[in-house]
C-alpha cells in the first residue's frame, strides 16, 4: 500500500509546502502500514529530490520533462494518475492551491476516487475512512466519509507540523507515458512574482484596508513587512479601488490564507474580509473604532489611528 | 459560440452557520440564497462577452430542488438566454458533475466558479471536465474571445499566465474575470420571466463522499488590547507571549 504525494517545484526548489505535504502524508501512510511515494514533474536536481526523503518519503518518481512546464491539467492529471497506478496508491494528496484545485477532480475521476478537498488535520477514522475540511469559507469545519477505495486529498497550508525523519529515499525517473498531444495550452506570456514574499507562502502578512485612505499611504506597511520578512494583503475595497493589486486581495472572495500571524490596519472585519483570514494563528487588529467587528475575531488589538501606530511598530521591530 | 455557466446556490454570504440534528446538517431556516459569487462573475462576463458579439447563447445549470428556481430566475435576469435545472439534491460533487456532463455537451466554453461558497469542494468544474475529456484552465482571471479562439488569464502559484486555448473547454473560474457582478435591472427581470427554465429529470450516479457532521471553530478567547501610545509593547507580546515573532 502506498501514498502518493504530488510535490511541485517553483523554478527547481520546493518550499515548505511540499515537505509539509510529506509529512502529512507519512503520517497516513504510517497508520495505514504503507509508505510514501512522492511524485516530482519538472526538472529538479537529485540533491533537491532527496530533501522529500527527509520528511519521510521512501521513493521518489521523478518526471524531468519540461512538456510539463506549461502547466497543461489535461496532461498533468494523466501523468500524476499513471504514478498512481504504477505504485497501486490508495491515498493521493495534493495541495490546495492553484495547481491542487485544478488538478485534484480530473484525477479523481481517473481513479474512480473520492476527493475531499481543503483537508485541515489528519484522518479521524481509517475504515471508514473520515477527514476533517473547512466549509463555509472557514466559519466551520466538516467531517467527510469517503465510500470509494481510493482518496485524493487537497491539503491546506499549515494545517499539519513538519517531521524530519532519518528516512533516505530512492529516485527513480518515471515515464508517465504522456503524447505531445495531451497538451493543448498555448501559453504567451507568464508574469511571476519576484523579490516579494509570496502572499500564500507567508507566515506574517500584513494587510491594510480601506481605512489606509490611499494607496500612497503603504509606505510604513511596505517597510514593516520588510522587516518582518512579511506578505502583504489588503481588503477588497484596497484592491477595488486599484490602490493595491487584485493578488494581495484577501477574503471570501480574494485569497484565503492562514499565517502564523495576521495584521490587519483599519479593517473593519465584514465577514467577507475574515473568511479569508479567519484560520491565521494570530490576528492583530489597528482600527480606530472599538465597535470594529475586526475586534471579536482578533487575539491583539489597538484602538488607534493606523498613521500613529505604524511607526511605533516600525520601531520596536527595529529594537527587536 | 455557446457558453454554459454552471450555477451553485448558495446561502447568501453573512449568513450565520448554525447545523442541526446534533450537527450533522446545515440550517436552511431563515437563509437566503444568492447565485454562488464566482458564478456570479462567471456569467457577468459570458453576458459581457455576448454583448460584444462574441457568444451567441448562454445557458445557465444548475443541479438543484425547485428551491433553487428563485436562483436561476436571477441568472435569466442578468443576461443568460435559457435555464436547466436538474432536478435533485447536489449530493456530492461527482454526483453534481454526473449530472452536469449528461447535459454539457453542445457547449464551447463551460465556465465554473473556483469554489462554491458553502461546502468550497473547489471540484465541480475539473471533475466535469474530466467526464467530458476537455481541457480544464483554473483560476481564470481573465476571458476574451476572438475569431473562436479563446485568451484567458490565469492565476498561477507565484505569478500569472496568459494563454490560448482550443475549444470545447471548461474555465473555472475566479475573481478578476469582470469588476463587479451585474445587478438585474427591472427590464431584465420582467423578460426573465419568460425565458425558458427546463427542468430535467437525474440520472443515475453514485456519490463518492458523505458530509458526516459539522463542527464550529472553538470560541476565540477575548481580546488583549495595547493603549495607542504604548504601541511598541505589541511587539514585545508578540514576541514574548504569543511566541509569533
Ligand atoms: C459577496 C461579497 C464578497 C466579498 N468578499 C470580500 C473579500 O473577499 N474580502 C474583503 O475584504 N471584503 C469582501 N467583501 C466586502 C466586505 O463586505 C467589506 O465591505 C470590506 O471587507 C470592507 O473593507 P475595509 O474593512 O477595508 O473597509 P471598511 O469597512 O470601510 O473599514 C475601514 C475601517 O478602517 C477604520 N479606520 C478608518 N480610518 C482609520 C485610521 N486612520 N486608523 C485606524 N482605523 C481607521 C474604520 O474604523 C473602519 O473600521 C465582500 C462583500 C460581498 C457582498
Ligand atoms: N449543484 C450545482 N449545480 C450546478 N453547478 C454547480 C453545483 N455545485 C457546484 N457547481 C459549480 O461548480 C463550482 C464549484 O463548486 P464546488 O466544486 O461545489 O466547490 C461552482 O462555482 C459552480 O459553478
Amino acid at each position: 500500500m502506498s501514498v502518493l504525494v504530488y510535490t511541485e517545484n517553483w523554478d527547481g526548489k520546493f518550499k515548505k509546502l511540499s515537505f509539509e505535504l510529506v509529512s502529512y502524508a507519512a503520517a497516513i501512510a504510517k497508520e495505514m502500514g504503507g509508505t510514501v511515494t512522492a511524485l516530482s514533474i519538472g526538472n529538479v536536481d537529485e540533491e533537491e529530490l532527496s530533501k522529500l526523503g527527509n520528511y519521510g518519503a521512501s521513493k521518489i518518481l521523478n518526471v524531468a520533462d519540461d512538456r510539463f512546464s506549461s502547466l497543461d491539467n489535461k496532461a498533468l492529471s494523466k501523468a500524476i494518475a499513471a504514478a498512481a497506478k504504477s505504485e497501486s496508491a490508495k491515498v493521493i494528496i495534493l495541495a490546495h492551491n492553484n495547481l491542487g484545485k485544478a488538478l485534484a477532480p480530473r484525477l479523481a475521476v481517473k481513479l474512480d476516487a473520492g476527493l475531499v478537498s481543503g483537508v485541515t488535520a489528519l484522518p479521524s477514522g481509517f475504515d471508514p475512512f473520515v477527514v476533517q475540511k473547512k466549509a463555509f469559507t472557514g466559519k466551520a469545519f466538516a467531517n467527510v466519509q469517503v465510500n470509494a477505495d481510493v482518496k485524493v486529498l487537497t491539503f491546506s497550508q499549515n494545517s499539519y507540523k513538519l517531521v524530519e525523519t532519518d528516512n533516505a529515499a530512492v529516485v527513480e525517473s518515471f515515464d508517465p507515458g504522456v503524447s505531445d498531444g495531451d497538451f493543448a495550452t498555448a501559453v504567451k506570456e507568464t508574469n511571476k512574482v519576484t523579490g516579494k514574499v509570496l502572499l500564500t507562502d507567508a507566515e506574517i502578512v500584513i494587510s491594510g484596508g480601506r481605512g489606509m485612505k490611499g494607496g500612497e499611504n503603504w509606505g510604513g506597511l511596505e517597510e514593516l513587512a520588510d522587516l518582518l520578512g512579511a506578505g502583504l494583503a489588503c481588503s477588497r475595497p484596497v484592491s477595488d479601488e486599484g490602490w493595491r493589486g487584485h493578488s494581495e486581495h484577501v477574503g471570501q472572495t480574494g485569497k484565503i490564507i492562514a499565517p502564523n500571524l495576521y495584521f490587519a490596519f483599519g479593517i473593519s472585519g465584514a465577514i467577507q474580509h475574515l473568511g479569508g483570514v479567519s484560520s491565521s494563528k494570530v490576528i492583530v487588529a489597528i482600527n480606530k473604532d472599538p465597535e470594529a467587528p475586526i475586534f471579536e475575531a482578533a487575539d491583539y488589538g489597538v484602538v488607534g489611528d493606523v498613521f500613529k501606530v505604524i511607526p511605533q511598530l516600525i520601531e520596536g521591530v527595529k529594537e527587536m | 459560440m455557446k457558453i454554459l455557466v454552471l450555477i451553485s446556490n448558495v446561502p447568501d454570504t453573512t449568513t450565520k452557520i448554525r447545523f442541526t440534528g446534533d450537527n450533522t446538517a446545515f440550517d436552511n431556516a431563515g437563509v437566503q440564497w444568492i447565485i454562488n459569487p464566482w458564478d456570479e462573475l462567471a456569467l457577468t462576463r459570458a453576458v459581457e462577452l455576448k454583448e460584444a458579439g462574441s457568444v451567441e447563447k448562454i445557458t445557465v445549470a444548475n443541479v438543484g430542488s425547485k428551491l433553487t428556481e428563485a436562483t436561476l430566475r436571477k441568472a435569466l435576469a442578468v443576461g443568460a438566454d435559457d435555464a436547466i435545472r436538474i432536478d435533485s439534491d447536489p449530493k456530492d460533487a461527482y454526483f453534481v458533475a454526473k449530472q452536469l456532463a449528461a447535459v454539457s455537451g453542445e457547449y464551447d466554453i463551460i465556465l465554473a466558479g473556483i469554489e462554491a461558497s458553502d461546502y468550497n469542494g473547489s471540484a465541480v468544474g475539473g471533475m466535469l471536465a474530466e467526464l467530458l475529456g476537455y481541457n480544464s484552465v483554473s483560476a481564470v482571471s481573465g476571458l476574451n474571445i476572438e475569431k473562436g479562439t479563446a485568451t484567458v488569464n490565469r492565476e498561477i502559484d507565484g505569478g500569472s499566465q496568459v494563454l490560448t486555448i482550443a475549444v470545447p473547454v471548461v474555465l473555472i473560474v475566479q475573481k478578476g474575470i469582470t469588476k463587479e457582478p451585474r445587478i438585474p435591472a427591472m427590464r431584465g427581470i420582467m423578460m426573465a420571466r419568460k425565458k425558458p427554465l427546463n427542468v430535467v429529470p437525474p440520472i443515475e450516479a453514485d456519490e463518492k463522499t458523505v458530509f458526516v457532521n459539522y463542527e464550529l471553530p472553538s470560541p476565540k478567547a477575548a481580546c488583549k488590547m495595547v493603549d495607542e501610545d504604548n504601541a511598541k509593547e505589541l511587539i514585545a507580546m508578540l514576541h514574548e507571549e504569543a511566541k509569533v515573532l
